[in-house]
């Protein structure tokens, strides 16, 4: 009986190793007949996931099919926040030379010094030539997605990034209206915390909601321009504006939860949600988690301002999706990208997912009140592109930064997190 | 193998000597066709790629596209001067001390106790036992509610007023400053120790209750005959028996913990001025969130130099204990 057992279990590793092998080599000789079913596929890789996120994707999905039914889609989704472990899946499979046939990626430096420069895109001006849409999104998001002249991924979606979300009950028990300027902000932080509130819910678990709040900090202190400048290199990182923004931020970091490095983002959205803490920076996506997760009323529970100083700024996170090299049909990828950057497309995907279209002709009427006023503020504020979501720089600066961060959350030295910064400039040119 | 066939040759006639040797050459072919593949894979596979690992430390790639221009040792200089690897060799030394320490310890205690032939040995053998079938992530995980301020047992202490607030602890316990971290005890790191521990304490236990079984009751007899106590028993006679089984368990405790990474990754992350990172950790956020490459490499070179270490001298000991 035994020895049958370790019969069959000896044939069984025999047969799977031959197997192995097989796949091995048809996937080696890449257009044989193995691997066929996997090249039709349209594989489409995001790190969509979440609750709001994964329906406005799917309903994305559905729409494509609906218009293209003899083309298969696949939904390559990997979960994480802020993409951080699709990101690493996504750069193994790109260094392989095994691209999806689209992938999500953040307009901006993320996309043009990371894939671009290592020359893995294909450019898209005869897709955005056929279907018009150079003057259907705005001029500085096509430059966020463009190269030397060549434009490289059509811009699905535009979230915010300056967002002051507040628990309007504990704001009123408090006697305190949302704060325009840092003044306002310590003012009332200060009135919290004598209350016995936590003022500003802070989960940097993973560090890049730490670099987002300085960010927004940064942008407020020196504004759009100088903000936009320190990455191009004609504003140095140990600028006194950079320096003041640190201490501001030191400042801030005072007021913040104890248990903030063992909590995620929306462990800190929760608080406020709950009324533990009063206040919280976050992207808009937190909106998504307010309203689907913990069933909070926009502006009945929850508010809703523009962080301290950035009242005329829009930090843009933009998901695009492009088209990699040595992809086996990318007509069918174009297809969908056409899908991806119509009016109908954005408009399935983006009042799900709680953003807002990066389109400037789509129609309002769907979104819902937060969704309007950013639409409206899309139209006319200074845009600035995030660094933590790699918009600003190329990923080894941010990697960088984050890890200054989570320095400074710590030990609060200024001088040496602007030593820091001004150490890692090194790697913005890449 | 070897010493044994020229043991062998020595007492065979010449004429059968000649035969013998063409037969064990014939034997020692097939024997070595049986084992070319796994060669030839493991060639592949493991040294190729840890030469081409190493090839790449000492390059400049460090960034989305390859460069292989030779950077000599800048990898490595950059990482010694870097206040995140300090802190992790820091980390990794701390964490390697405590947690081998209390698994040999515990797992000895718990084997000595189930030795003394108490009733449902097996059930509590299992208890024991069972947290090892279980992945590093499951274990990270639920540590990480249990143990998090918020919620599980710091929920129950702080009804005693005892301070929650330790597994976010920033602090360093007898820290005093070298380089450009302080050096000491990460209050931090203790949850993962408690995790780790919780997990491999079945293990040690398991290797140390076949050590006490392997030896002869006459030994125990004999020492009891000449009047020692129980206590002295197990001081003198079966702990320092036990010793083959305790090197062991600290070279396979080793291992595990210089190249630990799921577990820290799911419970605490890198932690607030990287209190709990360790260079698994780094190495993955550097290679693949940063595309610094050869950064990446250079860890993982200085990661398999330091479990060598411990392998290399045991392997060497181990081969000449069988010849």
């Amino acid at each position: 009986m035994k020895k049958k057992l370790i019969l069959a279990l000896s044939l069984l590793l025999a047969f799977s190793m031959a197997l192995a092998g097989c796949s091995d080599s048809s996937s080696g000789g890449k257009t044989e007949g193995g691997s066929k079913g996997k090249e039709d596929k349209l594989e489409i890789f995001s790190w969509w996931t979440g609750a709001g996120e994964e329906d406005g994707l799917k309903a994305l999905l559905k729409l494509f099919k609906e218009k293209n039914p003899d083309i298969p889609v696949q939904n390559a989704a990997v979960a994480g926040g802020a993409g951080t472990n699709a990101k690493a899946v996504l750069a193994s499979r790109m260094q392989g030379d095994d691209p999806p046939a689209t992938f999500q990626v953040h307009g901006g430096a993320e996309l043009n010094s990371g894939w671009v420069a290592a020359g893995k895109m294909e450019p898209l001006n005869d897709l955005y030539e056929n279907e018009g849409w150079k003057d259907k999104f705005p001029q500085s998001l096509i430059d966020m997605v463009s190269k030397d002249g060549s434009i490289y991924s059509v811009p699905v979606n535009i979230h915010r990034g300056n967002v002051l979300w507040y628990n309007k009950k504990v704001f009123a028990d408090n006697g305190i209206t949302p704060p325009k300027t840092f003044d306002e902000f310590f003012a009332a932080a200060d009135k919290l915390k004598k209350a016995g509130v936590t003022p500003l819910a802070l989960g940097d678990k993973e560090p890049w909601t730490a670099t987002m709040l300085f960010e927004d900090i940064l942008l407020g202190t020196i504004g759009v321009e100088n903000y936009t400048k320190l990455w191009t290199g004609e504003v140095p990182l140990d600028d006194p504006g950079v320096v003041e923004a640190a201490e501001t931020f030191k400042k801030m970091l005072s007021y913040i939860n104890d248990d903030h490095s063992s909590r995620n983002w929306q462990d800190a959205a929760q608080m406020v949600g709950k009324g533990e803490a009063a206040m919280n920076v976050m992207g808009d996506w937190a909106k998504g988690y307010f309203v689907n997760d913990l069933k909070l009323k926009t502006n009945e529970d929850f508010g809703y301002i523009t962080t301290p100083g950035t009242e005329n700024s829009f930090m843009v996170i933009t998901d695009t999706f492009g088209l990699p090299k040595g992809v086996k049909n990318p007509d069918d990828v174009k297809k969908f990208l056409s899908v991806l950057g119509s009016v109908e497309g954005q408009d399935a995907f983006n009042p799900l997912k709680g953003s807002i279209p990066a389109r400037t002709d789509a129609d309002q009427s769907k979104y819902d009140e937060y969704g309007k006023q950013t639409i409206a503020d899309f139209g006319k504020a200074e845009l600035a592109a995030s660094l933590a979501h790699g918009s600003a720089a190329p990923e080894g600066f941010v990697t960088k930064v984050n890890q200054a961060i989570n320095i400074f959350v710590t030990q609060k030295e200024v001088k040496q997190f602007v030593d820091s910064l001004k150490a890692a400039s090194g790697d913005l040119k890449k | 193998m070897e010493p044994s066939i020229t043991k062998q040759e020595t007492v065979v006639l010449p004429a059968a000597r000649a035969r013998k040797k063409k037969k064990m050459t014939a034997d020692r072919l097939l024997a070595f066709s049986f084992i070319l593949p796994s060669i030839v894979l493991v060639a592949i596979f493991v040294y190729g790629f840890i030469g081409w690992t190493g090839y790449v430390s000492l390059s400049n790639w460090n960034t989305l596209v390859p460069d292989f221009s030779f950077a000599g040792l800048k990898n490595y200089i950059f990482l010694f001067q870097d206040f995140r690897f300090q802190a992790d060799l820091r980390n990794t030394l701390i964490f390697t001390i405590l947690f081998i320490a209390v698994v040999a310890i515990v797992g000895q205690l718990l084997a000595i106790f189930l030795d003394q032939k108490i009733r449902g040995e097996s059930i509590f053998r299992n208890i024991f036992f069972f947290p090892m079938a279980l992945s590093f992530v499951v274990t990270g995980v639920v540590w990480q509610w249990l143990l998090n301020p918020t919620t599980g047992v710091n929920l129950f202490l702080k009804k005693f007023g005892l301070e929650s607030m330790w597994y976010t602890d920033t602090n360093i316990l007898a820290g005093f400053k070298v380089g450009k971290i302080e050096f000491g005890v990460p209050v931090a790191i203790i949850a993962v120790v408690i995790a780790a521990v919780w997990q491999m304490t079945g293990f040690s236990l398991a290797m140390y209750l076949a050590g006490l079984r392997a030896i002869p009751e006459e030994l125990k007899e004999a020492a009891r005959m000449d009047g020692a106590s129980e206590f002295t028993i197990y001081r003198k006679v079966i702990i320092p028996l036990l010793k083959p089984i305790t090197v062991s368990v600290i070279i396979i405790m080793a291992h595990i913990s210089l190249k630990i990474f799921d577990l820290i990754y799911a419970m605490t992350g890198p932690g607030a001025n990287f209190v709990t990172d360790v260079p698994g950790v780094y190495m993955f956020e550097a290679t693949f969130r940063g595309n610094y490459y050869a950064n990446g490499a250079a860890i993982a070179i200085i990661m398999l130099l330091s479990v060598a270490i411990f392998i290399v001298p045991y392997l060497i000991s181990s081969r000449k204990g069988e010849s």
